[in-house]
């Protein structure tokens, strides 16, 4: 199973766990997985049109899915997925 | 409630007045202990927005990835994120609870013609509003 690691801000959605093991064919697969089994995660990883919020980026291995095929890039079981909160702002 | 150790915060000082007049950023690591939180160290992390820096702050996907790597290795807790704002107030603007993440702890520091002037800490409630949260300088003996 694929390995998704799950960002410090969104653990307490995952019970604390950092860690998950997700049965999956490609990222979709994980966004639905998650947002079954967390569904507080749910609204902090997806928008109002069920796409993943601009302000979460998704990694396979050290690659952008933006990069790649998007929710439609493939995983395997030895996969690492990290999903990681956009962290920007400014004064105005 | 936000403990500050006095190093860490001599730390976020120093980088937001070298910074000047350019907003600086960094990660906050230390521990989480039932209802309070204690910063014990940060890192220093490149702005990495493109253009202008004076009014906006990114920090890129791979410092973000090291800064959870360095927490574990560590035995620390990522607890948050620090960045500046020059010549303003250290007050949250819409563009920094848009792009702010729950749990986190946002602390701003305002630097008025390169000297320091004041910090504030911040942190998003239930509703996605920012909420003021009182910071305590720990001095270590």
């Amino acid at each position: 199973m694929a390995t998704v690691i799950i960002p410090t801000p969104l653990r307490k959605f995952t019970n604390n766990t950092a860690r998950l093991n997700v049965k999956a064919g490609n990222v979709q697969d994980i966004v639905n997985d998650l947002s079954f089994n967390f569904p507080d995660l749910k609204k902090h990883l997806l928008d109002e049109n069920g796409k993943i919020r601009s302000f979460v980026n998704v990694f396979v291995g050290d690659d952008d899915i933006r990069d790649l095929q998007n929710e439609h890039t493939s995983v395997k079981d030895d996969s690492v997925i990290s999903i990681v909160p956009a962290i920007a702002g400014g004064n105005l | 409630m936000l403990n500050v150790e006095q190093t860490p915060l001599d730390d976020m000082i120093g980088d937001a007045v070298k910074t000047f007049p350019d907003e600086c950023c960094g990660f906050l690591f230390g521990k989480e202990e039932s209802n309070s939180r204690t910063v014990t160290k940060i890192q220093v992390v490149n702005n990495a927005k493109e253009g202008d820096k004076r009014r906006r702050f990114v920090i890129s996907a791979k410092d973000y990835l090291k800064a959870e790597q360095f927490a574990e290795e560590n035995d620390l807790q990522l607890i948050g994120v620090y960045h500046s704002h020059p010549n303003h107030p250290a007050i949250p603007s819409e563009h920094d609870r848009v792009a702010a993440q729950p749990f986190f702890s946002y602390i701003i520091l305002s630097v008025i013609n390169n000297e320091f002037d004041h910090i504030r800490s911040w942190q998003l409630n239930e509703q996605q509003q920012f909420e003021e949260e009182n910071i305590i300088v720990q001095q270590l003996n």
